[in-house]
């Protein structure tokens, strides 16, 4: 446990399994993520980061398992009901609404909102995630790396106190990485839960507050940025050797 | 005994001819990925040539067989697959159903043209031989029925399993992409695909022409029998042939015993009634079984420039400009064509009920007619037979809840499943309600009248014409609304990605309902216009037939555009107009050029309203204009 659990975290992951058609995808994943922290997860390709991100979003039954958001089991709703207590989260692949504009897509995570997005605007939330591009300009003419920070905006749009990013910095340039970084902690600091997976591995060991490393759809290792760039199993299973310059 | 005996008999032969066609429709299907909805129009096509040939030319029997075959049907398959079914591959489900109902209509069209309307049937294949086990008869033409079916099944296993070319059918369902690596050309087993196809469609024409002695052959008959085809293709789910083949003899049998079994004193219309009825009620349940389409996130980003969405001012300019256009049309014009184009308005109305429901909200819906009749027939009962307001009111709220109530089964399905589920709806109510004579007063019409407004005398052809052009331009001007509103904003956002829709918080059950529910009663009120021109409505109107021309004429000129819907509902009535006016050869024009218009279609995705030539060049206010967002995706490329 680290030292800030004094929180209770805003979701918890207990023992949840998915098999598709006999291979498992994920076995026994538990994991908590809290407020006003960046959590990261970790893991090789085909680790099960996706499909776990589709069990927390609802966008996936697990076979076995719980998922609880506030203490509450939401294992069985479905996705919109899981957001309005609070969970938004982008796509690795994107999920944009391809035929709307920049700030159409905003506005329509501001309208699923029963304050219909109170003080915040569309312009106001593009701006914040660094938005450069028109915002009248449909969606899916944008580059990728734009056409990700409008869906972070649109999942900004619904204030959640739990937001789960797949892969946002794929895409981006180191310098929009950073920016990205930075504005991922801030959210925290405001006391959001963040859950990213990334593989832009200095940017994921310098932000987050803690890490979860999955391999074939377990969690092998969990803790502080330093503590896992020092775990032998994590080093073996996804950083490599303990001198790679990348992990250090 | 003797009952059970005839009657399981009978369930086994039409069984086998179920198996046979389904069979053809999931080959199809998995192999292209294209559901064929003119799988009967080409029974059909199959059974019409094999009557030309042996009735009419009087050309042998082994020869004509031949022919029809192992020659016409793989060529048609080769040719269709070569003009314009490649390019669907991978499209959404939407343009690739458009396009195999274009095809249907084709193949509808050019079967009325060449064969024209007279009393056709085939004989029995060794007609008048059969045999007798006890007190039951069988005919050799019911026995080489089954064995057909079952040399299939048997010939087909042997195919999939031992030959090269089998097993490639069979590797490109679970991964084309590793079949093309391994040298395999996908395309060329998609070949394949359709060429088998369409010969089991045409074996199955073959055997079931003869079965229709009483009816004759008979074109719209023959296309839709294999509708019950499509309730076995579902059992099997699409992919599993022998569950396939067990869900066509299971219907054969039911079928067979609930005409059969019912009691005596059922009078014989009725009786064909349900004959008709059951396999749309097989097919219903089927796709209630299926299991609920889960919520993924696809990862494709709809890439297609949206149509521009006028302003409200543009709107009503536009919609005053196309009252007075009608006005002067309605002083000029008269008889038949001013009731047509009456129509064609009304028709309109209903298009814009499908650009609300598929061009925005992309749910598709085969059965709008049926709203269209049950907003006709809701005003016909509470004006007794008149029209009154609160006709209009009642008729809208009727249509409404039995939207809303359709959608609940149609919420679990999505694409092709909704849409086979909406087809079985219309096809329901036109047999059990719409053609049904307890409901429907003899002679099959519901009366309905005009509305009257208030200091304005509608009774006249001409004014009732320039009152429905502007409840169209009304809900022309809504539709634009909704679209610029919060909620057309969510319409659209659930057509191009439910995942994120639901995971901004929003329902997409709710919202789905909800555009149905509001997509009906817009087809209710076109319903209580259209009746109102000839003061009645006939079962014929709402036939499944005449709505598959609407859903194809509307996105033939765009279904995400409200000019789209107009035009569609005017081309509706028009092409009948023109052909009525033409020699023999007009007859099949209507279906013949709306199956063109698809075939076009596979090029340019967003209907004739899209085409960029013509959203560059053309400015036509409140209509078509140059896309603002043009010159930016210009800068991307």
């Amino acid at each position: 446990m680290s030292s800030d659990s004094m929180t209770s975290p805003f979701l918890e992951v207990r023992g949840v399994s998915v098999t598709f058609g006999g291979v498992a995808a994920l076995t026994q994943v538990s994991l908590d993520v809290r407020p006003g922290e960046v959590t990261g997860l970790i893991g090789p390709n085909g680790a099960g980061k996706t499909t776990l991100f589709n069990v927390i979003s609802g966008l996936q039954r697990p076979d076995k398992g719980e998922v609880q958001l506030v203490g509450r089991d939401v294992t069985k709703l479905g996705p919109h009901r899981r957001a309005r207590l609070g969970l938004a989260r982008t796509f690795q692949r994107l999920e944009l609404f391809g035929s709307l504009s920049a700030r159409e897509n905003v506005q329509a995570g501001l309208d699923a909102r029963r304050d219909k997005g109170g003080d915040l605007t569309a312009q106001g939330l593009l701006h914040r995630v660094g938005v450069q591009a028109d915002a009248d300009r449909q969606v899916s003419t944008l580059p990728t790396g734009e056409a990700r920070l409008v869906e972070l905006a649109r999942a900004l749009a619904i204030d959640p106190k739990l937001i789960l990013l797949d892969e946002p910095c794929s895409g981006l340039d180191d310098h929009e990485s950073q920016l990205l970084g930075g504005l991922l902690r801030e959210l925290a600091d405001e006391g959001r839960a963040v859950l990213i997976v990334e593989h832009d591995m200095p940017l994921v060991l310098d932000i987050c507050d803690r890490i979860i490393v999955l391999d074939f759809g377990q969690v092998i290792a969990t803790g502080s940025p330093d503590a896992i760039r020092q775990d032998p199993g994590v080093q073996a299973a996804y950083l490599g050797a303990a001198n790679d310059p990348e992990a250090s | 005994m003797t009952t059970f005996l005839t009657f399981t008999i009978i369930g086994i032969v039409s069984g086998s001819i179920y198996a046979i066609t389904a069979t053809g429709l999931v080959v199809t299907y998995t192999t292209t990925g294209v559901f064929n909805f003119a799988h009967g129009a080409v029974a059909m096509f199959a059974a019409f040539s094999y009557w030309q040939m042996t009735q009419s030319w009087m050309w042998p029997t082994w020869l004509a067989l031949f022919l029809v075959l192992f020659v016409e049907a793989p060529l048609l398959a080769l040719f269709v697959e070569e003009s314009y079914m490649k390019r669907i591959y991978g499209a959404t489900v939407v343009r690739s159903l458009m396009v195999s109902l274009g095809l249907l209509l084709i193949l509808v069209g050019v079967a009325q043209t060449i064969w024209q309307p007279e009393s056709r049937t085939l004989p029995e294949f060794f007609a008048n031989s059969n045999v007798t086990i006890g007190d039951v008869t069988i005919t050799y033409h019911q026995i080489i029925c089954v064995i057909v079916a079952i040399v299939m099944a048997a010939g087909l296993r042997i195919y999939l399993r031992q030959f090269r070319s089998g097993i490639a059918m069979r590797a490109v369902v679970d991964d084309p992409d590793l079949l093309a690596m391994s040298g395999v050309s996908p395309r060329r087993v998609a070949r394949s695909g359709w060429v088998l196809g369409f010969f089991l469609a045409a074996l199955a024409g073959v055997l079931i022409g003869p079965e229709l002695q009483l009816q004759g052959l008979d074109i719209n008959l023959l296309t839709l029998l294999v509708v019950n085809g499509y309730a076995a293709a579902i059992v099997g789910r699409l992919k599993n042939l022998p569950f396939t083949f067990a869900g066509g003899m299971l219907l054969g049998l039911i079928e067979a015993y609930c005409i059969g079994y019912l009691p005596g004193h059922i009078p014989a219309a009725l009786v064909s009634q349900i004959g008709l009825l059951t396999p749309v009620i097989f097919l219903f349940i089927a796709l209630m079984l299926i299991p609920s389409a889960r919520l993924r996130a696809v990862g494709r980003l709809a890439v297609a420039r949206p149509p521009r969405v006028p302003t409200l001012n543009q709107s009503i300019r536009g919609g005053v400009a196309f009252v007075l256009a009608a006005w002067v049309v309605a002083m000029l014009l008269g008889g038949t064509l001013l009731a047509n184009l009456t129509q064609g308005l009304a028709l309109g109305i209903v298009g814009l009920s499908l650009v609300l429901l598929t061009g925005y909200a992309g749910q598709v819906s085969l059965c709008q007619l049926t709203f269209m009749g049950i907003g006709a027939f809701t005003m016909s009962k509470v004006a007794d037979g008149g029209a009154s307001w609160w006709g209009l009111i009642i008729g809208v709220v009727v249509c409404g809840i039995v939207g809303a109530v359709i959608s609940l089964p149609a919420l679990r399905l999505q694409g092709l499943y909704l849409a086979l589920a909406t087809l079985a709806f219309a096809q329901a109510a036109f047999y059990g309600f719409f053609s049904n004579t307890t409901f429907i007063a003899e002679g099959g019409a519901i009366p309905v009248g005009r509305l009257s407004v208030p200091g304005i005398s509608l009774t006249g052809d001409k004014a009732y014409m320039v009152f429905c052009a502007v409840v169209l331009a009304l809900a022309g001007i809504g539709v634009l609304a909704v679209r610029r509103s919060t909620w057309g904003r969510r319409l659209v956002a659930l057509n191009d990605s439910p995942a994120a829709f639901a995971t901004l918080g929003m329902s997409p059950t709710v919202s789905k309902m909800i555009v149905f529910a509001a997509s009906a009663s817009l087809a209710g009120i076109g319903g209580m216009l259209y009746a109102g021109q000839p003061l009645a409505l006939s079962a014929l109107n709402v036939q499944l037939f005449v709505g598959l021309e609407l859903v194809l004429f509307v996105t033939i000129f765009g279904i995400r555009t409200v000019s789209g819907a107009v035009l569609g509902g005017l081309a509706m009535v028009l092409l009948p107009y023109a052909s009525s006016q033409l020699p023999w050869w007009g007859i099949g024009l209507a279906g013949i050029l709306a199956g063109v218009g698809i075939a076009l279609m596979a090029n340019v995705p967003d209907g004739i309203l899209g085409i960029p030539w013509l959203t560059e060049h053309v400015r036509i206010p409140g209509i078509a204009g140059p896309s603002r967002r043009t010159e930016e995706l210009a800068d991307v490329q």
